[in-house]
């Protein structure tokens, strides 16, 4: 892979990877034995680690000019083997943290497996370690081949990848020693912000640069989705991690933000990244993957920008609807609750507009267990965006807030959707990007959807079923105006409940390594393509087919 | 280009545009989906006259209905304690015997006693009262301070080693540490304490060590746990003859009991439950022991 770089490349990557290593050593100096140290140390180890192949391919001839007609796959390939790596660790942890809720002994009694620390690296593990990956690699390979452009640059979009990681792996290492700034989503300390707001930033020019050497005169919607989660993902996160380190050495930092403002800017952010990286970036996702595996052309091009404008108009208003009934003013709430049920008008257009794509397929979706992925996640979405306006209504969040119902929708949304799109979509896109002819076997792909729906149904039944028990328990009152239950027999009722979740999520997990297996062998064993050049910015012959690869 | 083309299945138009192969249909955007955007800001704006939404500089669009939810659980406080208030007088007023007489009290110190018990005693005495390692049973009869309502209840408002002012103090020596005993002294005297509970300990092999500690007993420990061992509820001594324990009754916990002292904590509660909650936990604890014979 390393040979494709220029020399001139080559020497970048090196030059960067010192400037890395360096500025490990430097925190590896100020931080000592602290938790500051140990992370210069692991930022010396992850440089060392790419600089070896990088030297080690340093003297080799330039690359073959002819690789320029092609688009440029190599770092997509890499993120796609990440993307299904935090998926596994991360789901795991999601299992593990499941099992501690009815087991609480699971942590083993040591302060790095309390379920305060383990918790964290789930969702920052699926969220940014699984969900982020996909999401880069997919928008890489969806730029490319809906501008009929190859990325701009060969080094920055390694840059964007690995810059990426190593700032996963800072946020999870660090979760585990303890440092987080106790705000949900955004837990990793200032270093790692800042080192993510250059990463983010690379990304979003090279995404421009590659829109901008665009052959085809307009933007496909994929795109748009993409670009609106690049860039409203920048603004979230400059904003609200805005803080200040109380020294150079320490991991410790303090917000500028405080009291209401501080839990206002959070919700803000915390939503917007349930809209922008979650739902946006995801239905780029849908709008290029769905309809490429359908063979069907996109329902309706307006109904495509009155969803897109709705969503992203509407998402920036709803951050309050985490915060009713708490010390937030009464009329912010009131706003968020009132745009959170407008906003589900242009949710469902993106759903409906997905699934009437469909038509005309559905015998497609029903032989074809990667179409069938995207569709049951489009359903999925509408589920979950339904539920979502409806648990923003303040009395109906009177019941569901703090209680397993808002953990059932985060899971329909994030399980149904999020993982069964990407799921989908990267069953369209390993046999495209290692030029097989289809995944290695569809067999094990059906295994994957049947394990991976029976999990999402039994987690989110379980929860909806817990919350509802636990939201009622503690409102119900005696006949002399005291409360019936204590919490801990809300607990108590939970156990079953937490049981079968741990099952469901296990089963979902069990999905994804049958992916794996079946992935790893799709590179490995399954037949090539024969040698034609389709999937490239200037194809033979006139026929512009899609790779199918069914 | 663009190449606009009709779409045999839907019967609509291609927009023109294709990219890598996917078209797009000029359908028209579904009535159902206007009609429903209609309805959803109809819903939003009503939302917006009857209620406090819009920020105006300082302040805000009050609503017509004039609402406010800091006035709302305010008055639902409010209403809540005027619902409770006449049971609540007559616990306060009642004397234990009165309320362990009186069905209907009673009820009241079941249902509230137990979600009172559930939130804030569970945590260590677990949720039955039957404790834990370190934390005693509540149900046993053996009373660390006395198991009568008013014993029960002095516990409870002053706490067990506690920031309270009044609180009781329980201080069980560390022999071992504080060199008052040397280690041999320690193992003979714990043999002596093992055996009060498990009297087949005494085998004739033993009984020389058991003797040695017995004596260590009437000197140096007797002062608290009494001659018999069976404790002193004035200083908090538990009973050692009997088979109810607080840290652990084989011979390893004696043992760490006696080198390196005890000094349990029992939170203050008389800041953070009002007095009538605190008399119905006092009988509730109570009850809990009576109906466990
Ligand atoms: C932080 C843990 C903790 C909590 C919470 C707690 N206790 Fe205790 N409690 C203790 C300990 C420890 C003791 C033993 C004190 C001693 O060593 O003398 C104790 C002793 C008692 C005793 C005396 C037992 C005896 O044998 O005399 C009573 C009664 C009691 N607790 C009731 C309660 C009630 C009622 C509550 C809830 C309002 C409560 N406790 C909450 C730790 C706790
Ligand atoms: C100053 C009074 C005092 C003296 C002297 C004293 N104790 Fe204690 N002992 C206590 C108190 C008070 C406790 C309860 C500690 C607690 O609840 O935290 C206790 C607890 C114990 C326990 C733990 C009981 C259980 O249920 O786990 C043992 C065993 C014990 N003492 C043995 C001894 C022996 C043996 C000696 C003499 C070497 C001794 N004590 C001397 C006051 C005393
Ligand atoms: C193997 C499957 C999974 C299991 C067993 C699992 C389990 C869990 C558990 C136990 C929690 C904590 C709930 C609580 O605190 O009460 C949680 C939270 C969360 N998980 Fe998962 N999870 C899984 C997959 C995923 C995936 C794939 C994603 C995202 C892509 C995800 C995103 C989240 C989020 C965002 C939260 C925080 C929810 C909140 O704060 O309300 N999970 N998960
Ligand atoms: C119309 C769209 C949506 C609306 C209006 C909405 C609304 C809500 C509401 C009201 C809550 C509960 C807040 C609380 O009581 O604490 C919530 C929580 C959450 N939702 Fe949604 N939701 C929508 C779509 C989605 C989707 C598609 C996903 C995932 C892909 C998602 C992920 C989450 C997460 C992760 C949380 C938990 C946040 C936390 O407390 O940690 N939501 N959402």
């Amino acid at each position: 892979m390393i040979k494709q770089l220029t020399s001139s490349e080559r020497q970048g990557a090196a030059v960067l990877l010192g400037l890395l290593a360096a500025i490990g050593v430097l925190m590896a100096a100020l931080g000592r034995t602290g938790p500051f140290g140990i992370h210069g140390l692991i930022v010396i180890l992850f440089a060392l680690a790419l600089l070896f192949p990088v030297l080690s391919t340093f003297y080799e001839p330039e690359p073959d000019p002819e690789r320029l007609t092609y688009y440029y796959d190599d770092p997509i390939k890499a993120g796609i083997v990440l993307t299904m790596a935090w998926a596994v660790f991360g789901m795991f942890m999601g299992v593990w943290v499941a099992a501690q809720l009815a087991w609480p002994n699971l942590a083993f009694d040591a302060a790095w497996s309390t379920f305060g620390r383990l918790r964290p690296t789930h969702t920052t593990g699926v969220i940014f370690g699984f969900g982020g990956n996909a999401l880069i690699s997919t928008s890489l390979y969806v730029v490319q081949r809906t501008s009929r452009a190859r990325l701009a640059g060969q080094l920055s979009p390694w840059f964007v990848l690995m810059g990426y990681n190593l700032f996963c792996i800072l946020a999870v290492t660090g979760y585990f020693m303890g440092v987080t700034q106790s705000k949900e989503y955004a837990e990793p300390e200032w270093y790692a912000d800042l080192w993510l707001v250059i990463v983010w930033v690379s990304y979003f020019i090279l995404y421009i640069r590659t829109l901008a050497r665009r052959k085809e005169p307009h933007i496909y919607v994929a795109n748009w989705y993409y670009m609106a989660f690049i860039l409203v993902v920048a603004v979230l996160h400059i904003v609200n991690n805005i803080a200040v380190p109380i020294s150079w050495g320490s991991a410790k930092s303090y917000t500028v933000w405080a009291g209401v403002q501080d839990a206002m800017v959070q919700w803000w952010y915390g939503h917007n990244a349930v809209a922008f990286f979650l739902t946006s970036g995801f239905l780029g996702m849908l709008y290029y993957f769905l309809p490429v595996r359908a063979q069907r052309p996109i329902f309706s091009y307006r109904l495509s920008i009155l969803s897109f404008w709705g969503i992203t108009f509407f998402y920036m208003w709803v951050g309050s609807h985490h915060l009713h009934y708490t010390a937030l003013p009464h009329w912010v709430q009131n706003l968020g609750m009132t745009f959170s049920v407008m906003l589900l008008v242009p949710s469902w257009a993106s759903a409906g507009n997905a699934l009437l794509t469909l038509n005309g397929a559905w015998h497609r979706v029903r032989d074809d267990a990667t179409l069938r992925f995207m569709m049951v996640a489009a359903v999925f979405y509408g589920l979950s965006t339904f539920e979502g306006s409806f648990l923003a209504i303040r009395p109906v969040n009177a019941l569901s807030h703090y209680t397993d119902w808002t953990v059932a929708h985060v899971h329909a949304g994030v399980l149904g959707w999020v993982a069964l799109i990407t799921f989908g979509s990267i069953y369209t896109l390993v046999p495209s990007l290692w030029k097989r002819e289809r995944m290695y076997s569809p067999v094990l792909v059906e295994v994957h959807f049947w394990l991976a729906i029976a999990g999402t149904l039994v987690y989110v039944f379980a929860m909806w079923n817990s919350g509802i028990i636990q939201g009622l328990m503690w409102r119900t009152y005696t006949a002399d105006g005291t409360l019936a239950y204590s919490f801990v027999d809300s607990l108590v009722a939970m156990y079953p409940y937490y049981i079968a979740r741990t099952f469901g999520g296990f089963l979902f997990l069990l999905g994804t390594l049958v992916g794996c297996y079946n992935i790893w062998m799709t590179v490995r064993a399954a037949p090539a393509t024969a040698g034609r050049r389709l999937d490239v910015p200037e194809p033979d012959g006139a026929g512009m087919a899609p790779s199918p690869a069914e | 280009m663009s190449v606009e083309e009709l779409d045999p299945v839907s019967g609509h138009r291609t927009t023109g545009h294709v990219w890598n192969g996917i078209k797009e249909l000029d359908t028209p955007v579904p009535r159902g989906v206007l009609i429903f955007l209609i309805v959803t800001h109809i819903f939003a704006v009503t939302w917006w006259f009857v209620m406090p939404t819009w920020p105006l500089g300082t302040t805000y669009t009050k609503g017509l209905l004039d609402t406010d939810q800091r006035k709302i659980v305010e008055q639902k406080i409010v209403d809540a304690e005027a619902q409770r208030a006449p049971w609540v007088d007559r616990i306060e007023k009642a004397s234990f015997d009165e309320i362990l007489a009186d069905p209907k009290m009673m009820e009241i110190v079941k249902t509230t006693g137990h979600r009172l018990f559930g939130d804030n005693c569970a945590a260590c005495h677990r949720r039955d009262g039957k404790g834990r390692s370190n934390y005693p049973n509540l149900t046993d009869h053996d009373w660390i301070w006395g198991g009568g309502p008013e014993a029960i209840m002095q516990t409870i408002t002053t706490g067990v080693n506690s920031s309270n002012a009044k609180s009781r103090i329980s201080q069980m020596p560390a022999f071992g540490r504080d060199g008052m005993l040397d280690p041999g002294q320690v193992d003979n005297v714990a043999a002596y304490v093992y055996s009060l509970s498990h009297p087949d300990y005494s085998t004739p092999e033993r009984i020389k060590q058991i003797e040695a500690g017995r004596q260590v007993f009437l000197t140096t420990c007797a002062a608290c746990h009494g001659q018999d061992a069976k404790g002193n509820q004035e200083v908090g001594a538990p009973n050692l003859t009997d088979n109810y324990w607080i840290y652990g009754g084989d011979i390893g916990t004696i043992i760490t009991t006696i080198h390196g002292g005890r000094e349990g904590h029992m939170p203050t509660w008389d800041e953070r439950l009002t007095p009538a909650q605190i008399k119905i936990l006092a009988t509730y604890v109570y009850s809990l022991g009576v109906e466990n014979p």
